[in-house]
């Protein structure tokens, strides 16, 4: 606890005085703002990019993304999303939609892993491909519970390696993810921090990803969410698609289980 | 009669030359020659304060209305991406425009109105820090106002 | 030619509420890349939304307007199936019109 605040008191003192004073009215009006961005989320665009690029012929084998299984089915969007992680007999693992994305590039399309996974976020410049068709696949939930049963022995075992590491403090800082997730009505900055230990906390986050986040302009998937969020808690980044981000999607989909997808959200 | 309209058409186009978008429109027919005479001096979008713009859209001491009303949240989380809706409840409302006093060229957008359009309007602005924003409204051949203050938060703390 | 926007028209009424997303950068021309090279300015300058092909507001923007554009209005003397479009033009002449059916 005295660690979070030294690290965070830099940025917090900054608006702690104004926070204090009107930080219910300051809501109000950052509710206001978030508001008027949903109404158009600049993500819609993103998504319209992302079905172009599900559609499109593209890579030595000149194929499209039409006949991905993303769990449902070869070709079967609708849904998809919210049934992710899970796991696949054909690659005997458990991955989510990012990790399903990449298998079929290379099974269907023809790419190597290298080469979808080199640019997996934007860049100034730079649009990723992966947050476009991250972002169309999503949407496709829309309306439907997150369903994630983790009834596959190695589901269940990603799910408790989720908790585990959820709960683990570790790092310069011995920073856990619950120390800044598990409690209610935790603030950084104007910013609540949903306790993602209950349903309530899980599901607003997990049904609301990916999201379109206004301080950096574009969408972030949950892997670019928990890898930053893995930054932000001092620990060595892991890789992308790594079983460590995947196993901490398992554990809070399961904890969001039941709540109806909304994406792409707004987030700050 | 088709040709007199060709030919008014051709003269507005070369008048034109260099609003890309305008001649286009005009010959196709999309705009009648009398709007895009109406169109803003580019000057004003290169004017550096309040003033400046002011005189290089030929406003001259415009009067604060309440029928002009500026919506928007106090606080913008992102000042790149500001939403702001300005609403004019004066009859005859023929412009309307977007203005931040404290941008380096305050004029952002300026949105000329036909009769078919309701003088509401909500875009996004970048706003480079906090600052006062001002709607600008031509009713009847004259000009309105209405300001607000927007509070930019987003300081270096990422998160 | 840019991207497709996103137009959606909906009718109250006789009004038509028309929202539009535009794709595009919309660099201010004040912005350095990694390399310190100042990033050319490259913005829409001119947006017409049309009614049936006949203009209802035309609009002239600095490069103070946010990337990806968003814009809305409304439009009066509209019914179920008419067609809005929405036409912009950049500093560079580059250029993208679409359009929708009022549902
Ligand atoms: C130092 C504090 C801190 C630590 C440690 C931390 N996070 Fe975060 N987390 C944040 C902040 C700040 C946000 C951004 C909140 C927002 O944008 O609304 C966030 C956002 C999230 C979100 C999205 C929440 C939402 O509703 O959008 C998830 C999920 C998340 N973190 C999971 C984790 C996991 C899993 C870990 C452990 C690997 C972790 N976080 C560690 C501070 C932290």
């Amino acid at each position: 606890m005295r660690h979070l605040l030294a690290l965070l008191a830099g940025c917090v003192l900054a608006s702690a005085a104004m926070a204090a004073r009107a930080q219910d009215k300051s809501g109000d009006e950052v509710a206001k703002y978030r508001e008027m961005l949903a109404d158009g989320n600049p993500a819609d665009l993103v998504e319209l990019r992302g079905e172009e690029l599900w559609k499109a012929k593209r890579g030595p084998k000149n194929a499209s993304l039409e006949q991905c299984d993303l769990g449902l089915g070869p070709g079967v969007v609708d849904g998809a999303y919210a049934q992710l992680p899970k796991y696949f007999p054909d690659s005997k693992k458990v991955m989510d939609l990012e990790a399903r994305l990449v298998y079929c590039m290379t099974t269907l399309q023809g790419f190597t892993e290298a080469e979808v996974t080199k640019a997996w976020f934007t860049k100034p410049g730079k649009e990723a491909d992966m947050e476009a068709l991250v972002t169309f696949v999503g949407a496709r939930s829309n309306g439907k519970p997150i369903n994630v049963a983790n009834r596959h022995p190695q589901e269940a075992a990603m799910a408790k390696m989720g908790e585990y590491i959820f709960y683990r403090r570790a790092g310069p800082q011995d920073f856990s993810c619950a120390i800044c997730h598990a409690n209610d009505n935790k603030r950084i900055r104007l910013q609540e921090l949903g306790n993602l230990t209950t349903k309530e906390g899980a599901g607003t986050a997990m049904k609301s990803f990916p999201a379109y986040r206004v301080s950096q302009g574009n969408v972030w998937s949950m892997q670019r969410r928990l890898i930053d969020c893995m930054r932000q808690a001092r620990w060595p980044e892991p890789k992308y698609l790594s079983d460590a981000v995947i196993a901490l999607e398992v554990y809070l989909q399961g904890k969001a289980n039941g709540t109806v997808m909304q994406t792409p959200g707004i987030k700050r | 009669m088709r040709e007199a309209l060709n030919l008014e058409r051709r003269k507005a186009l070369k008048a034109g030359a260099g609003f890309g978008l305008l001649s286009a429109l005009l010959s196709v027919g999309l705009i009648s020659p009398q709007q895009a005479r109406a169109a803003v001096n580019k000057g004003a979008f290169d004017a550096k304060t309040l003033d400046e713009t002011y005189k290089a859209l030929g406003v001259s001491a415009p009067a604060v209305s309440d029928q002009v009303v500026i919506n928007a949240s106090d606080i913008a989380e992102n000042g790149a991406v500001v939403p702001i809706g300005i609403k004019s409840n004066l009859p005859n409302t023929q412009m309307v425009a977007l203005l931040v006093e404290r941008n380096p060229n305050p004029l952002s957008a300026s949105y000329n109105l036909t009769e078919a359009a309701v003088p509401e309007v909500t875009m996004r602005v970048k706003m480079g820090q906090t600052s006062n924003v001002i709607a600008l409204v031509k009713a009847d051949g004259k000009f309105y106002t209405a300001t607000k203050e927007i509070k930019i938060t987003l300081g270096g703390c990422g998160g | 030619m840019g991207s497709p926007m996103k137009i959606r028209a909906s009718l109250s009424g006789e009004t038509a509420d028309v929202k539009v997303l535009m794709r595009h950068d919309m660099e201010t021309g004040q912005r350095k890349d990694a390399s310190g090279a100042v990033i050319p300015a490259w913005y829409i300058q001119e947006v017409t939304v049309a009614l049936n092909g006949k203009a209802v507001v035309t609009a002239e923007w600095g490069a103070a307007v946010s990337k990806d554009p968003y814009l809305a209005l409304k439009v009066k003397g509209a019914k179920s199936g008419d067609a809005v479009s929405v036409t912009w033009v950049d500093n560079k002449g580059d250029t993208r019109t679409d359009e929708t059916k009022i549902a």
